[in-house]
């Protein structure tokens, strides 16, 4: 007796849902028309997150490296922009891109120290060459040294498609600044959530899930571990270079303190990714809808809001290591980004 | 210009680094647990010490001493309420959590003492020196070192020459078969971080009388503390003083050369050995 099965990755509810996303990136696209200025700003913080979200979701999430060092390409890629415009009059636009290749090159030695270092001091070494890589920026004078600089302001006024914006939604100049970087933010988030989802659909992602579980017995398989962990973490600093890029290019104002925080640009990450559900695609984009909940309701709370949020991501690990999402999946059922191969028989068995 | 006296003050500022280690070292060493919050938990004794000097008064060694069993207190609730539910095979969960901790203290810090930058005052002791003929050396530098060997040899004491070592290594090697023979490694777990937590008064007592410190210093302390474990090599307490002068006189020597490079020199000079030795100077065997 033979049975006809096929693999199958894609769920009724995630077929659903891809219509759904289609129609939402479209909604987005146009949702400067609709919404005031002060919204578009709170939505290019928002996508701006969740990219650094998803890229640290990657490294760790994914690939089970703990990293508490993000912020060193979010500040290595908005100083590789503030330099080429600044000091070269470089495109902004296309200087994001380059922002991402400089924190790119840079994650290759950095790769190659923090690979001899294991686990959990894999965490510990990534922020100390993130206070290496400030500490040597504040020493660059052309860019301010520890005090920073600003953009020159004829370069952020001069930026391409701004006339055009401003024609078509009748706004200001900065007004028409701001959606053109709300639609980069946009367009970057959901390149590397498509990026990221593809990338785990393959085999490289089924290599990547292997590492993380168990090294060995992926290597006894044939996987090349090494070379997996290298791509993990240079796809990461690659992400988090141009979104740090984009992020100073909308601020136009740099500091190596500001531009390295860890406060920034990796424990509120850490805290959305892992409050949200850490290892799913599904997880960062809920974690950052709560983060910026909780902001609104508690910005009058100074530090406390800190507190709340480091309080919020203990509490989720001890009792809910999986995040909310994994509360709402298990619940509901439902899987919007499905990773799991199910084997679909296609004629019924009989002889059981 | 960099003298002998230069060199000198990084190996004794080095006593200071292994004062942070070895309370990191002794965690990790026995629960493989990296405790992101341990700078922040030594500021945080470092504000405990500061209380008992300006509000009532006390000697900032007498402070220490009454800080001590509470932060042993603090460490055995830490490691019984929260830390020993996320010990395991998965370094995520303690990661994370104790990553929260570092937010959480630092926070509650800055809400109670505010970010001015603050300072154990500690009277004559502050420019006591002692003359060795080629150059004079600080009393104080010179009692942390002394602290940080006394430390030393009293963990390796407790550690290969008391019951209470015996379960330390016990719950360390294999904490399932430890508790066959009548050990509960979740009490020995609190004990061990409690104990951590002692020294970290005694890092934070000559951190607040030798520098400022204020809410947000905390992890630059845990960052030369790993760094001095990591050129020591794991497991090796003698090896983290040597790591803690490495980062020291690195440090000194920067500074020397140009003020603004003293904390860039001791990272570059982690890295270095990382490169060289990536097991550490001194490995267990």
């Amino acid at each position: 007796m033979t049975h006809n099965a096929r693999i199958e990755i894609a769920t009724r509810s995630s077929r659903v849902f891809l219509v759904f996303a289609f129609a939402a990136i479209i909604a987005a696209v146009f949702l400067p028309a609709f919404v005031s200025r002060g919204i578009i700003k709170d939505m290019f913080a928002i996508l701006t997150l969740l990219a650094l979200a998803q890229c640290w979701n990657l490294l760790a999430g994914y690939g089970g490296l703990v990293s508490v060092g993000q912020q060193a390409f979010v500040g290595l890629g908005a100083y590789t922009l503030f330099a080429v415009v600044g000091l070269y009059g470089f495109d902004p636009l296309l200087s994001i891109l380059m922002g991402g290749v400089v924190a790119l090159l840079f994650a290759i030695p950095f790769a190659f120290f923090l690979f001899r270092l294991d686990g959990a001091y894999f965490a510990i070494g990534s922020w100390v060459l993130a206070e290496v890589a400030r500490l040597s920026v504040a020493q660059w004078k052309a860019v301010g040294g520890g005090t920073g600089t600003s953009l020159p302001r004829d370069t952020v006024r001069s930026m391409p498609g701004t006339d055009w914006v401003r024609a078509l939604f009748d706004v200001s100049g900065s007004a028409a600044r701001d959606i053109i970087l709300y639609w980069i933010a946009l367009i970057l988030a959901v390149a590397l959530m498509t990026a990221i989802y593809v990338l785990m659909r393959r085999r490289i992602g089924l290599g990547l899930t292997a590492v993380k579980d168990n090294a060995e017995a992926a290597r006894s398989v044939g996987i090349n571990a090494s070379a997996i962990k290298w791509m993990t973490y240079l796809i990461s600093a690659f992400g988090a270079g141009m979104v740090g890029a984009l992020i100073f290019l909308q601020t136009a104002r740099i500091s190596p303190g500001a531009a390295f925080s860890v406060t920034d640009w990796t424990a509120f990450v850490i805290f959305v990714v892992v409050i949200g559900g850490i290892g799913t695609l599904e997880g960062p984009i809920l974690g950052v809808i709560v983060f910026f909940v909780l902001q609104n309701f508690l910005a009058d709370f100074g530090s406390w809001y800190l507190v709340a949020l480091g309080a919020a991501g203990i509490v989720v690990m001890i009792f809910a290591p999986q995040g909310l999402w994994g509360l709402l999946r298990d619940r509901l059922g439902l899987t919007l980004f499905p990773l799991r191969r199910r084997v679909i028989f296609t004629s019924e068995r009989t002889d059981l | 210009m960099i003298g002998i006296d230069t060199i000198i003050q990084g190996v004794l500022l080095g006593g200071l680094y292994a004062l942070f280690a070895s309370g990191l070292s002794l965690i990790f060493g026995i629960m493989r647990l990296v405790n992101l919050a341990h700078g922040d938990l030594i500021v945080f004794a470092g504000y405990l010490i500061l209380v008992g000097v300006s509000v009532f008064g006390l000697n900032p060694f007498l402070s220490a001493l009454i800080a001590a069993p509470l932060m042993f207190g603090v460490g055995w609730v830490l490691q019984l309420a929260v830390l020993n539910r996320v010990l395991g095979h998965n370094i995520l969960p303690p990661l994370l959590v104790t990553f929260g901790l570092s937010v959480i203290l630092q926070n509650l810090l800055l809400e109670t003492f505010s970010a001015d930058s603050q300072r154990i005052p500690v009277g004559v002791l502050e420019t006591a020196s002692v003359d060795i003929g080629v150059t004079s050396l600080g009393l104080l530098p010179l009692l942390t070192f002394g602290s940080a060997i006394a430390v030393i040899l009293i963990l390796n004491w407790i550690f290969y020459r008391t019951a209470l070592g015996r379960a330390f290594r016990a719950v360390s090697d294999d904490p399932t078969t430890a508790s066959l023979m009548g050990i509960k490694p979740n009490r020995i777990f609190a004990l061990a971080t409690g104990l951590a937590l002692v020294i970290v008064t005694i890092a934070a007592l000559y951190l607040g009388m030798r520098a400022n410190f204020d809410p947000t210093t905390g992890p630059a302390r845990l960052l030369y503390a790993f760094e001095a474990v990591i050129i020591g090599g794991l497991g090796n307490l003698w090896g983290t003083l040597i790591g803690g002068m490495i980062i020291g006189v690195s440090q000194t020597v920067g500074a020397a050369l140009n003020p603004e490079w003293q904390i860039l020199a001791g990272h570059v000079a982690f890295l270095i050995v990382l490169l060289i030795r990536p097991r550490g100077l001194m490995p267990k065997q």
